[in-house]
């Protein structure tokens, strides 16, 4: 498998059809994939959900993409923020679907999904609102909760270099979530702030092997 | 160092005596019950100034779950960089001995029992240890957990800290939580600006006091409190 290099996001972004679950990166704006979700904005697919730590700060980004009525249900830990108007407008006008999943438990579903795992006992949440009517199982004397994969149509996400294999590496925190949804959708879109020659990763440090990503582009320079 | 934190650390002024202990107080005593060398998360918000308490030479290694260990200080001016935030998006610095890591194994790590402390803020506890401290559960309430769940049943110790009554004068440490729960039976320790309480499976026992007396608590709190062990 090749992975595209692309030269516009919009490009990049082409072909996303509506009513697909998209994963976006980031965790505020650390590793957050602005260019690409600004392309899918243009590019107009609608009834999407979107799978993310937030659900979009300010005006820009994920919070444009909502406020464009694109997005049908949000799956995320904390929509919940200072600047998070956008999302809670629409939720309390009933506008949105809301499904909130412990930060753990929405890495570690995605990462099930990468992985091959058809579900996965887990303590966390046992007894509160977010496990209610789940299965439960006792294990050596704990009770666990099973749940279940997160798979994405797509995944948007943000790093700092590639190459041109698609081999990706981050920079500090804003990794967060890119590596563990690489692995988890079906067509894997990255914004790179660097497009090196393939050799110039150092393999040791490569953290994203190139065969989970699908097209690369490189992110607009900023004024 | 500031003088509150000096009275702080004087367990004999800080003990029966002044009024109740503020925000930078109350972090004082939770850093000083920090051991040395522990792995902790603090939660954002009021936990995260218990950072500025513990000694130069701790050796605690703070977490921070969007990825990262041996988080430093806030950044300052000239130190900021977008790609290096703390759980509450606030730019921190990276201390020698750093690592980043991806957002499954930052919470594999708390699952898998690999944090000593958790710090977190909280609307309620109860007596027997649940945690209240995602969700009002108001109509127009939006919910937002984060990482608290994760934290709440990863950790191997729980240590809340809180103010002990709300605005209007209610307990938060409560016989039965009656906001929605984040974890059962996981908080171990609760520090408040009025007494230090440890969970025990004989009930909540009042470690310290401050401003205020056993007696005095247990006239507020609809509880029964064991006293301090001899």
């Amino acid at each position: 498998m090749t992975t595209l290099l692309c030269d516009h996001a919009d490009e990049a972004v082409a072909g996303i059809e509506d009513g697909s679950t998209v994963l976006v990166g980031g965790f505020g704006m650390a590793g957050m994939p602005v260019d690409l979700i600004d392309a899918l904005i243009r590019q107009g697919a609608e009834d999407l959900t979107v799978v993310s730590n937030n659900a979009g700060n300010g005006d820009t980004g994920l919070a444009a993409l909502l406020a464009k009525g694109r997005v049908r249900k949000v799956i995320c830990s904390f929509p919940r923020q200072a600047d998070s108007w956008v999302f809670d407008d629409l939720y309390r006008a009933g506008r949105i679907e809301l499904e909130v999943v412990p930060q753990g438990n929405l890495a570690e579903r995605m990462r099930a999904a990468g992985a091959g795992i058809g579900a996965f006992f887990c303590p966390t949440g046992v007894g509160t609102l977010l496990t209610e009517g789940k299965e439960t199982r006792e294990i050596d004397g704990r009770t666990y909760v099973l749940e279940y994969p997160i798979k994405g149509d797509v995944a948007l996400i943000g790093a700092h270099r590639a190459d041109r294999m698609g081999n990706l590496v981050y920079r500090k925190t804003a990794r967060n979530f890119g590596p563990v949804m690489a692995t988890a959708a079906t067509t894997v879109i990255a914004q790179v702030r660097e497009i090196v020659e393939t050799g110039d990763l150092d393999p040791e440090t490569v953290v994203t092997p190139g065969i989970y990503v699908d097209r690369v582009v490189k992110e607009a320079d900023r004024a | 160092m500031n003088t509150t934190s000096r009275t702080v650390n004087d367990r004999g002024a800080a003990d029966g005596g002044g009024g109740p202990l503020s925000k930078q107080a109350m972090a004082a005593v939770v850093a000083r019950d920090i051991p040395r060398g522990s792995v902790v998360n603090l939660g954002i918000g009021q936990p995260t100034l218990v950072a500025d308490h513990l000694p130069a030479d701790s050796g605690v290694v703070l977490h921070t779950e969007n990825g990262m260990l041996h988080m430093g200080p806030a950044a300052k001016e000239g130190e900021v960089d977008p790609d290096l935030t703390n759980a509450g998006k606030v730019p921190v610095t990276e201390l020698p001995g750093a690592a980043y890591f991806h957002h499954a194994d930052s919470f594999a790590m708390m699952r898998g029992g690999h944090l000593d402390i958790c710090v977190m803020g909280a609307f309620q506890v109860s007596a027997g240890g649940d945690l209240a401290n995602w969700h009002t559960g108001a109509p127009d309430a939006i919910p937002a957990v984060g990482g608290a769940m994760d934290l709440a049943i990863g950790a191997k110790k729980v240590f809340v800290m809180m103010t002990l009554f709300t605005k209007t004068g209610a307990p938060k440490l409560v016989p039965e939580c009656t906001y929605p729960l984040t974890g059962l039976r996981c908080v171990d320790r609760v520090y408040t600006d009025r007494a230090v309480f440890d969970v025990t499976p004989r009930g909540l026992r009042v470690t310290q006091t401050f401003g205020t007396t056993l007696d005095e608590l247990a006239g507020r709190l609809d509880l029964p409190l064991l006293a301090p062990e001899a």
